[in-house]
């Protein structure tokens, strides 16, 4: 009795945050459950995957979608279930890591050139631009020729990317924020810039960011599978869609599934990221916010 | 004792001198009213005076500001900042986006003398409640832990009263406080600004356009015209002999209820921006007594029992205004 009145309290006070609100309609609840499960997917995968994903069986390559191997197997006899499984795992963890460092750096130095202005804004802000004129390819192949291929790279890549538009963002957000009334109140009150800063400036200058870096990160996720495509990501064994898509071009008219299944898979946690963060934007009701920066 | 004094002070932008030659000085327990009508420079002597000038590129060119017998104009911007919140409380013209948005009213008056007194979180808030008690605010604990748009417009304004008063400072300068609020609620908070200033022996700097608010709880008034102060002097010898035709014109405008079917007065035209200050007297383009001389030479203040006006006719005197 008091665990379930609990329980209704803790969801009740859930639904009443703006994350919970963006659940509360139709498309936001099945794009959000969807997220949910794939993120419990990725970190329960070793006891979700039917077969271990690196297991070769040639005997039994190339097999078409049935039992035991559901949704197939590739050109090693490899299980294409427990590797998208895993392959989710690689996936959002890379994007989500990157997407955090360049959230992270983006907010802070959008924050420093927004709040101090002068010569440091537009030293940041030059630099920042410039990051963005590179492909991000390109930015991804730099990182391969300097560290070597692997997730690291991608993960750096991906982070740069990103980077100008957190910082734009943040930065647009505090130049605005700076010339409301209750911080100049607060400076009347003399408070110390980085009282200001951190506690008035950033918690009202961060929803648009999170809702940005919640779309950013199934961007993430497309880069990352681009990067692996051309072999810049993870390396063998380590499943990535990206990666998975790439190997199965070879056998794309032999076995069409070792390709199809990591690309649905790609597509529908991209779709689902995008339409739960347009529930968010409505949620958070920031729309206009997101304008113009 | 003048806590605090300015003394023919002057502030430019670039080139552009919006404000010369405003004098002024508050004791303990007193209540100065710094009246004009909108852009004479009276929100820009109350920033002047918290230090603020450099945030919008502006800089004082003249002139002294001395709190407590310290002249602030060559004070560093780190010991501002403990004068400001903390010695002298500023309230502004607008409650209604005064406070952060995103926190709740007690942490964000708490943070006053967490800052300024050193207090625990505890004692602060102790405080907090006790404040806006004083304040007659109902249900102070409740209304701690109430975010600001859950709050009427005077409710609001009573808390930035309340922080503004969290350190204990020694000076308030309010800036037109009760402008975005209505009529009923103006006169509480006038009321309650009044009782402050007796109750906790405060240096009280009135900025308004409101002569009648004036009259009720000033000392002293300071009339301000086109970013100089024109007429000075006790609120009775300004009121009794106002000595300058634009605080003549000014008592003019106040509307005398109950006589009923007169016409509201105004004054003609229009007060001039920055970057066309008139020559010599800044009143004289609307000025209806207004000779040559007025147009060449900035008149001089002449002192005559309890205020002083800078007209070239204050000896002189004028008929009362119609």
């Amino acid at each position: 009795m008091k665990t379930s009145s609990m329980t209704a309290r803790t969801l009740d006070a859930f639904a009443r945050m703006s994350i919970g609100r963006a659940f509360a309609s139709g498309i936001g609840m099945v794009a959000g459950g969807f997220l949910v499960l794939l993120v419990l997917v990725a970190i329960f995968a070793p006891w979700i995957a039917p077969f271990d994903y690196a297991a070769q069986n040639l005997m039994n390559a190339n097999a078409p979608p049935g039992w035991p191997h559901l949704l197939g197997t590739d050109e090693f006899g490899r299980d294409v279930l427990s590797r998208v499984i895993f392959g989710a795992r690689t996936s959002l963890s890379v994007s989500a890591t990157a997407i955090a460092i360049s959230m992270a750096a983006g907010m802070t130095l959008g924050a420093a050139a927004g709040y101090f202005g002068g010569f440091f804004e537009r030293a940041v802000m030059t630099v920042v631009d410039l990051t963005w004129s590179f492909p991000d390819i390109l930015i991804a192949l730099i990182f391969v020729a300097i560290i070597g291929p692997g997730l690291t790279s991608t993960t750096f890549a991906i982070a740069i990317a990103y980077l100008a538009q957190f910082t734009r963002l943040t930065r647009a957000q505090i130049v605005r924020l700076k010339r409301e009334t209750f911080i100049e109140a607060t400076i009347n009150l003399g408070a110390k810039p980085s009282h200001i800063l951190l506690r008035h400036l950033m918690p009202n200058a961060i929803a648009p960011v999170i809702v940005v870096g919640m779309l950013a990160i199934g961007d993430g996720i497309v880069l990352e599978a681009t990067l692996g495509f051309f072999g810049l990501g993870a390396q063998p064994p380590t499943p990535s869609w990206g990666a998975m898509m790439s190997s199965g071009t070879a056998q794309l008219f032999l076995s069409p599934w070792v390709i199809i299944f990591p690309g649905v898979a790609v597509a529908v946690t991209v779709i689902a990221v995008n339409l739960f963060g347009d529930e968010l934007i409505r949620a958070l009701d920031i729309r206009d916010r997101l304008r113009g920066s | 004792m003048s806590m605090l004094e300015v003394r023919d002070l002057g502030v430019a932008f670039g080139a552009v001198q919006p404000l010369s030659d405003v004098s002024f000085s508050v004791g303990k327990g007193e209540t100065l009213g710094l009246v004009g009508e909108s852009g004479s420079g009276k929100s820009l002597t109350a920033m002047s005076v918290m230090g603020l000038l450099p945030l919008i590129g502006g800089r004082i060119t003249a002139g002294a500001v001395e709190f407590d017998g310290q002249d602030l104009t060559k004070l560093p911007e780190k010991a501002y900042r403990k004068l400001r919140g903390g010695r002298i409380g500023l309230i502004t013209q607008n409650p209604m986006t005064s406070l952060d948005p995103l926190q709740k009213i007690g942490p964000q008056v708490d943070a006053v003398a967490v800052l300024h007194l050193r207090m625990t979180r505890a004692e602060a808030r102790a405080r907090t409640v006790e404040i806006l008690g004083t304040l007659r605010i109902p249900e102070p604990a409740l209304i701690c832990e109430r975010y600001p748009h859950q709050m009427s417009g005077g409710m609001k304004q009573r808390i930035v009263i309340a922080m503004a008063l969290a350190a204990n400072p020694a000076v308030l300068i309010a800036d037109e406080p009760t402008t975005a609020l209505d009529v009923t609620v103006q006169a509480q908070i006038i009321r309650l600004l009044d009782d402050l200033v007796k109750s906790r022996d405060l240096a009280l700097v009135l900025i308004t356009h409101d002569m009648s608010v004036v009259a009720q709880v000033c000392d002293k008034v300071v009339v301000m015209y086109a970013g100089r102060a024109v007429e000075r002097g006790s609120v009775e010898a300004i009121f009794e002999r106002p000595r300058h035709p634009y605080t003549q014109a000014l008592i003019g405008c106040i509307p005398r209820g109950l006589e009923g079917t007169e016409r509201l007065t105004g004054i003609e035209g229009t007060v001039p921006t920055v970057m066309n200050y008139p020559s010599g007297c800044p009143f004289h383009p609307r000025c209806p007594r207004a000779e040559p001389i007025c147009a060449r030479e900035v008149p001089a203040f002449s002192t005559g029992g309890d205020s002083a006006a800078a007209c070239h006719f204050a000896e002189v005197g004028h008929a009362k205004p119609a």
